[in-house]
């Protein structure tokens, strides 16, 4: 298939970016979206241009490296998958693709496609663990007993991959999913109760600090979560900063 | 013992590893404050290292080059983590996990530190909880288990199909503790480009930040080397796009032994390629031969008229399914470790019974799985007389929890619903047993040079266990190197900190920009990725899951020729000080192109078969591999001389004194 790409080159942070045209063609439907830039970029290459960057690693869709929005949305047209898990065959022959990075403010553009989420791990710093040396002196694993439903619901909330989606998607720049997808991991299970008021705090704190919007319910961010993460990861959030809020 | 002494301590082996704790010295708490360590490498091994030193009271720096430690390959792994717990109670234990570890390696593995590995796997599991993993539970509240390759037990802990995400997740937010408290200071988007030894002591790294392209000096009183395996020399892998081999190769010229170089694990059940566009090949999890059954067609028209499109695998009756795992290994099945199921696979396809176009893929059919669980939810949810439909509708429910991520991963890929019809798969690159050469402490050839995780060569022998993998970088990061670095660091509490305008560092640090600045001069011919590919076809042809004497001779003489064109003829685009990942590739390939030839050169001077090592000279009349241990009972360990052809192979011979050594049967 031929399609007509229109991507966002920017040098570096300071640089002032424009957006491209690159036609291409000899795309397959079974190439990922990022087989399909690594085509384009082969081409320039023998070119003697400068290749289009963009972040990606795993390219199988659970290390959260790449981003994209394509068409103005994050990971593209489907739904629960990432950017590398996107194929070609969700396009169509003669389509134009937009191809931008994620934007937000507290995701300054590094390099053509690449922004700098470093904003992600300091919320994490700021609170998102439990306290215990890996000393290996703690108690047998089965001493704690999890409510099976507990435990999944920890894991549903833990399988978010800190891509960043969310706040792209969000006409607020929020980062509630991300931030409540941790508060919630911890929250369900016994071992988190320990620091929950100082940790909901903290890693809100941090969340305000960097920039990030606020919610106004809107649920883009799990329309377009790569990995479902629910919208009641937020109002559980909400429910345990007002708690921590009233015993702090 | 010479120049390779693997430092095992003596006495008993099931009371090595504590006497050892109890022998060693031990550095005081106002000491390690003085003293700095450098982790490269933030995956299992290297996030709970670099979480664990810093929690002693060392002063921690860790490199990784994704923007986050977070990122680091580990995340991707799927199934789960052994542990011998015994809680199914089926009769598991530290010994029996220490046996199937060193049977499973085909008896290429060191005891005692096999023994070891086993016996912390329980605390790993203890470990995790404490942080808050959600490993997958049952009903009452316990933590549940699923059977892995190669073992008659159940003592894989898992988190859905995301096991590896959710335990680096812990290693990361242990991290982010230190973090938050000043003890680790963490560089990402920073790649070590080579290792400064002062007086013979690791001291620290030239780093290169990929995002300014400046080159920087770090020091440190040790280095510890966490930076996974070298499975991407294949080009095609399982391996994260940007895994490499740089750090430890660069260590390996700097005097670290390499071993085993070819020692790979084909891993059985991964999507087929489907063209020449493919950048990397994805696994689907072992834990699926708990419930997927193999087959291909029993005759060749069958399987012929499936490839060309013209029959579909549920049209095929049972009695004309080649169930082969379960006939020529009834007793593991489905269940056989990984090389013996790739090859099992190999020898199918070759024999012309392949089923996707290009006749490389075999089945992998949940249809009995779906039915077996049916039966089983109808009769505890006490639906009695459920018909055929209702029975499916409750069994894919149940592959569904267990396996939901797998399959919608595998439909996204492929297009086709494996709930409906049997998954292809295929085997590929997975891992490398092979790694840099290390002692009981986890020390390298280079003094104050450690390595952990994949990228030593310890634990697995010739061939890795499913589900071991993450128990090794966890055990080697969180319970073994931060003892055994300890006794190394008692000695520098008076060394102070090691400066960077030693004229070490000054060399190194020219050494690397001059490296670079040859790169750049390529005469542009063409891109790293042309010469990757072309790389790893080499690879995959010559030294993949069959080698040869004559395969493997051609291969050494094609890489050399191969790296001699890369370095005049490549082309990076752009300049060195910026951001700029075609270079970033370059330097990686530059390194596969060297490592590449000595995988080989290894392949051709092991003249036996064992484990994912597989010579077509040496096998039984079974198509079975075939072990030379009177000749070939030692680790090959290989020491830098300039180019890979004069490698100098040093022995360190394996001593099997609690195990009796078998040819390895699942039959």
């Amino acid at each position: 298939m031929k399609l007509n790409l229109k991507i966002w080159r920017q040098k570096d942070a300071k640089s002032k970016g424009e957006i491209v045209d690159y036609p291409i063609k000899g795309i397959e439907g079974d190439m990922s979206f990022l087989e399909m830039l690594d085509v384009l970029n082969e081409e320039l290459i023998n070119k003697g241009e400068e290749p289009v960057q963009f972040d990606h690693d795993c390219r199988e869709g659970i290390c959260g490296a790449c981003s994209l929005q394509i068409n103005g949305e994050p990971h593209g047209p489907d739904r629960l998958v990432t950017t590398c898990q996107l194929h070609m065959r969700k396009f169509n022959d003669g389509d134009t693709i937009v191809i931008e990075p994620f934007r937000a403010t507290a995701f300054p553009v590094i390099n053509d496609l690449i922004v700098d989420r470093t904003s992600f791990d300091r919320i994490q710093q700021a609170g998102g663990y439990i306290s215990v040396n890996t000393s290996g002196n703690t108690v047998d694993a089965n001493a704690i007993p999890i409510n099976k439903h507990d435990a999944d619901e920890a894991m549903d909330a833990a399988t978010c991959i800190g891509c960043g989606a969310c706040v792209a998607a969000c006409k607020n720049a929020s980062a509630m999913l991300f931030t409540s997808a941790k508060v919630s991991q911890f929250a369900l299970l016994p071992q988190g109760q320990v620091e929950a008021v100082d940790r909901v705090q903290n890693m809100v704190r941090q969340m305000d600090l960097e920039g990030f919007g606020n919610c106004t319910n809107t649920g883009a961010c799990e329309v377009e979560c790569p990995k479902g993460i629910s919208l009641e990861n937020i109002a559980r959030m909400n429910r345990e900063y007002l708690s921590a809020t009233t015993k702090g | 013992m010479g120049i390779l002494d693997s430092k095992v301590p003596k006495g008993p082996l099931a009371a090595k590893w504590t006497q050892h704790k109890n022998d060693i010295n031990l550095v005081n708490p106002a000491n390690k404050r003085n003293i700095d360590i450098i982790v490269v490498g933030t995956g299992l091994a290297g996030g709970s290292a670099a979480a664990t030193l810093a929690e002693l009271g060392y002063n921690v720096k860790t490199f990784c080059y994704q923007d986050s430690p977070r990122r680091a390959h580990s995340i991707a792994a799927q199934g789960g983590i052994n542990a011998a717990k015994n809680y199914q109670g089926d009769g598991d234990s530290a010994y029996r996990l220490f046996y199937d570890t060193i049977k499973g390696g085909d008896y290429r593995s060191r005891e005692a530190n096999v023994y070891r590995l086993a016996e912390e796997s329980a605390n790993i599991i203890d470990q995790c909880v404490a942080q808050g993993v959600p490993f997958a539970r049952e009903y009452g509240g316990m933590l549940d288990n699923r059977s892995f390759g190669g073992v008659l037990v159940s003592r894989t802990f898992y988190a859905k199909g995301q096991t590896g995400q959710q335990l680096l997740l812990g290693a990361y937010s242990a991290m982010n503790r230190q973090i938050n408290r000043g003890k680790i200071q963490s560089f990402n988007r920073h790649e070590m480009m080579d290792m400064v030894l002062v007086d013979g002591k690791a001291r620290g790294i030239i780093a290169r930040d990929l995002v300014t392209g400046k080159i920087e000096r770090h020091s440190a009183h040790a280095v510890v080397l966490a930076t996974g395996g070298y499975g991407n020399v294949f080009f095609l892998s399982t391996n994260a796009m940007g895994s490499n081999v740089m750090a430890a190769w660069r260590a390996h010229r700097r005097g670290a032994f390499f071993a085993n170089p070819c020692f790979t694990q084909i891993h059985p059940t991964c999507i087929p390629v489907s063209g020449d566009h493919q950048s990397k090949l994805t696994l689907m999890s072992e834990s699926l031969r708990n419930d997927g059954r193999i087959w291909v067609p029993k005759r060749m028209d069958d399987a012929i008229a499936i490839r060309e499109g013209k029959l579909k695998p549920i049209q095929l009756k049972e009695e004309d399914r080649d169930y082969y795992l379960e006939r020529r290994y009834p007793a593991f099945g489905n269940l056989v470790p990984r090389d013996v199921a790739s090859r099992a696979a190999k020898e199918r396809c070759d024999a012309g019974f392949g089923v996707n176009k290009t006749g490389e893929a075999v089945y992998l059919d949940f249809a009995s799985a779906i039915q077996r669980y049916g039966e089983e939810e109808a009769l505890t949810h006490g639906i009695k007389n459920a018909d055929d439909k209702e029975i499916t509708r409750l069994g894919k429910k149940v592959i569904e929890a267990k396996y939901g991520n797998l399959f919608q991963m595998y439909e996204k890929i492929v297009d086709e619903n494996p709930y409906e019809t049997p998954m292809m798969i295929y085997p590929a690159v997975h891992y490398t047993m092979g790694g840099l050469w290390v002692d009981y402490n986890l020390q390298t050839t280079i003094e104050g040079c450690y390595c952990a995780g994949e990228a030593n060569f310890s634990d697995h022998g010739a061939n890795r266990l499913g589900a071991s993998a993450l128990m090794q970088g966890l055990a080697d990061g969180y319970f073994v190197l931060p003892y055994t670095i300890g006794d190394y660091l008692s000695k520098d509490i008076r060394t102070g900190a090691i400066p960077t305008d030693l004229p070490e560092f000054d060399a190194a640090e020219t050494a690397v920009q001059d490296r670079l600045d040859k790169l750049m001069a390529g005469s542009g011919q063409h891109s790293v990725d042309f010469y990757h590919k072309k790389l790893g076809k080499i690879m995959w042809d010559k030294c993949g899951m069959a080698r040869n004497a004559k395969d493997l001779q051609d291969a050494i003489d094609e890489i050399s020729a191969l790296r001699a064109d890369f370095w005049a003829n490549v082309k990076i685009p752009g300049k060195a000080d910026g951001m700029n990942q075609e270079l970033e590739k370059a330097g990686r390939v530059a390194d596969f192109l060297e490592l590449g030839e000595l995988f080989a050169k290894d392949a051709l001077t092991r003249n036996e078969s064992c484990g994912g090592h597989f010579r077509e000279e040496y096998q039984t009349p079974e198509g079975e591999a075939l072990r030379d241990d009177e000749n070939f009972k030692f680790v090959s360990a290989w020491e830098y001389k300039g180019e890979p052809k004069d490698a100098v192979l040093h022995k360190e011979e394996l001593k099997y004194e609690n195990i009796e050594l078998k040819t390895r049967s699942y039959k």
